[in-house]
């Protein structure tokens, strides 16, 4: 699995991407997804292994790297470490800033590890079934991702479902792929190739993000201070074993699942983490096992997430988005031929996940103080370097400064969906999957010479219906549920 | 506790076209219909290029989709109301204009320089008052990010004042 890491270019590669990584994570409103999506343009000067090598590495690390703001000024660097502040920053402010990170260290380690073994024994298995696949399930596929998106993310079930609308809608701007007729182009000649990716996912993340900073900027961060970070003790560890498999299970199997990845799995790793414990009542006032349960369950997502993005093409979250399209745009078709055709790549990958997560483990155990100063860099003076970096980076793919335009268009729309309760990953997912969605559905009406019912004869793709009915009548259950 | 009390009691008494989860719904609606309406102007393929549906059919459908979904989240709205939000404050607004700042300067002056104009701006209504960070965020690190992607990624950046300078 390591051999075809075995060259320094690439594990110098591997290094940068990890300490990168965990810089973006550690900075809040960056993370992996905006970082991804601004190192994107930059790959382009690599190799197309060196170039998933970087952007895997930014993955994992940025998701563990999110623990160190949370822990320390209570607020996540990524969204994935917000269950992580429930009992991070308590623990830190009673003088234990150390413990706490340790534990969010070994158990983002554990976690990471532990789904990169799913990713290896899982991802091969799904690809062989997908071998089974034709128009009509991938079709029935790409709306069960939609609709696990809309059920389990975060928000309201119809406003992500709305948001994920929207980006397959964004998907059929330009010329009609099968028919070259323009759709949504109003004359602009620019907009007939569509509306590219980057300029999309830097606009509603980097920018949306640097609008909401603008309302920040009197917000005050209450700094613990952290002298060394510490390994758990004996004890930490007979009380959290438990929790951190249990979480990297957890963890790994919702990271498979289209969703918002890392943060769902990590509320619900604490809140399992919670269920199980013999003290309840510490929660939300400094539990290690929270602390333990949150951090394996987001960094466990990682690996779970790149199961659907290796092997069916369908990204598990929004960073494996991002990598989907870094592999897009490298001539790197996902799916069951990958894993025929280019096993040393794939496993290049797969390898490049767990070296990522013991190098963030070791940058994360000696450097986390140092990490932590990243977060006094002021935001005046942070965000227009961020701006800087958005639009040379979008600049760059097309050359178009039209893209750039678009990058400022979706990120005011970004801030005012946030503003509003929409989510804006679902808009990412389903711009990367509309060209799917549409393009099955044709095909498949082609060949069941447009009759709709024919849908329903095929075994796998009713199955993915059915699934998709119950993913959607999960919320209403599970409010009604807890009304009573 | 006091404010958030007299938020809410001041969004119940507002009229329903004044109240967040109206402005939003009714948005989406207006935009999904003009989108609509523009799906009707898209070509009709022959029968015998089309393949499965017309390349309207798609997207009219998704548009219909968008419509009922944002009926039922405004109808859910009657019952449960949104959440206020905070009004924005002035520095949003700034931040707002130096984007269309940036646009108007990149389109008839010069791209390096729309960028380090709305990173002097920004800095410094955001607060920072102190040259040698103004030039830091101005111009230092839009010069590194410049020579960067002209050298490293090979980038030709659009022509303007300055650009045309360095590329000579």
């Amino acid at each position: 699995m390591m051999s075809p890491l075995l060259s320094s270019k690439l594990l110098l590669v591997l290094f940068f991407g990890t300490l990168f990584g965990l810089i973006l994570g550690v900075l809040p409103g960056l993370g992996p997804t905006t970082g991804g999506a601004l190192i994107l343009p930059f790959t382009m000067t690599l190799d197309p292994l060196s170039a998933i090598v970087l952007l895997t590495s930014i993955y994992c690390a940025g998701t563990y790297g999110g623990a160190i703001t949370a822990v320390l000024i209570n607020t996540p660097g990524t969204p994935a470490a917000a269950a992580t502040c429930l009992d991070g920053y308590p623990l830190a402010q009673k003088g234990e800033a150390g413990r706490a990170l340790g534990m969010a260290t070994v158990s983002s380690t554990v976690g990471g590890i532990f789904s990169v073994i799913i990713l290896v024994f899982f991802a091969p298995i799904l690809a062989q079934l997908a071998y089974e696949f034709g128009q009509p399930e991938y079709f029935a596929l790409a709306i069960f991702g939609l609709t696990m998106l809309a059920s389990i993310g975060e928000g309201s079930p119809i406003k992500n479902l709305i948001a994920g609308a929207f980006g397959i809608l964004i998907s059929t701007v330009g010329k009609d792929f099968m028919t070259s007729i323009d759709r949504f182009t109003f004359g602009i000649n620019e907009l007939t190739e569509g509306i590219g990716f980057i300029p999309v996912v830097v606009g509603l993340f980097a920018i949306s993000e640097m609008l909401t900073q603008s309302t920040l900027i009197n917000q005050v961060f209450n700094r613990v201070a952290l002298k060394a970070i510490k390994l758990p003790s004996k004890d930490d560890y007979k009380k959290t074993w438990k929790t951190i498999l249990r979480s990297s299970g957890i963890g790994s199997f919702i990271g498979v699942l289209p969703a918002e990845g890392g943060t769902v799995a990590s509320l619900i790793g604490y809140s399992e983490a919670k269920r199980f414990s013999k003290k309840p009542e510490e929660f939300g006032k400094g539990s290690i096992e929270g602390i333990a349960g949150a951090e394996a369950a987001n960094n466990a997502a990682t690996g779970g997430a790149m199961v659907p993005t290796l092997a069916l093409g369908i990204p598990g979250s929004a960073t494996t988005a991002v990598i989907l399209t870094g592999l897009i745009i490298h001539g790197v078709r996902p799916g069951p031929d990958l894993f025929r055709e280019q096993p040393d790549f794939l496993y290049g990958i797969f390898g490049a996940m767990l070296i990522a997560n013991v190098l963030f483990f070791i940058f994360g155990f000696f450097g986390a103080k140092i990490f932590a100063r990243i977060t006094l860099v002021p935001n005046k003076i942070l965000w227009p370097m961020i701006f800087a970096v958005s639009v040379c980076g979008t600049y760059s793919l097309n050359q178009s400064i039209i893209d750039v335009w678009i990058m400022l268009f979706f990120g005011v729309l970004g801030f005012f969906m946030r503003r509003y309760g929409f989510s804006v990953v679902p808009v990412i997912i389903g711009l990367i999957l509309g060209e799917l969605v549409e393009g099955t559905l044709r095909q498949s009406l082609v060949i069941f010479d447009g009759n709709w019912l024919m849908f329903f004869t095929r075994p796998i793709a009713l199955t993915f219906f059915i699934l998709s009915l119950i993913a959607l009548a999960f919320p209403l259950i599970r409010s009604k549920k807890f009304k009573k | 506790m006091k404010n958030v009390q007299k938020q809410k009691r001041a969004n119940k008494g507002l009229p329903f076209f004044f109240r967040d989860e109206f402005k939003v719904s009714f948005i989406i609606i207006l935009i999904s219909v003009a989108l609509l309406i523009t799906t009707f102007t898209f070509d009709i393929v022959p029968p015998i290029l089309n393949r499965g549906i017309q390349p309207a059919t798609f997207p009219k459908a998704l548009l219909v989709l968008i419509i009922v979904m944002t009926l039922l989240i405004y109808y859910s709205a009657t019952k449960n109301p949104w959440k206020v939000q905070n009004k924005l404050p002035k520095s949003f607004f700034l931040t707002l204009l130096s984007f269309l700042i940036f646009v108007v300067i990149s389109k008839t002056l010069d791209f390096f320089l729309a960028i380090s104009a709305l990173s002097v701006f920004v800095s410094y209504y955001w607060g920072e008052k102190r040259i040698i960070y103004l030039l830091l965020v101005g111009i230092i690190f839009p010069v590194i990010v410049f020579v960067f992607f002209e050298t490293i990624l090979g980038l030709r950046f659009p022509p303007g004042i300055i650009t045309n300078i360095y590329y000579s």
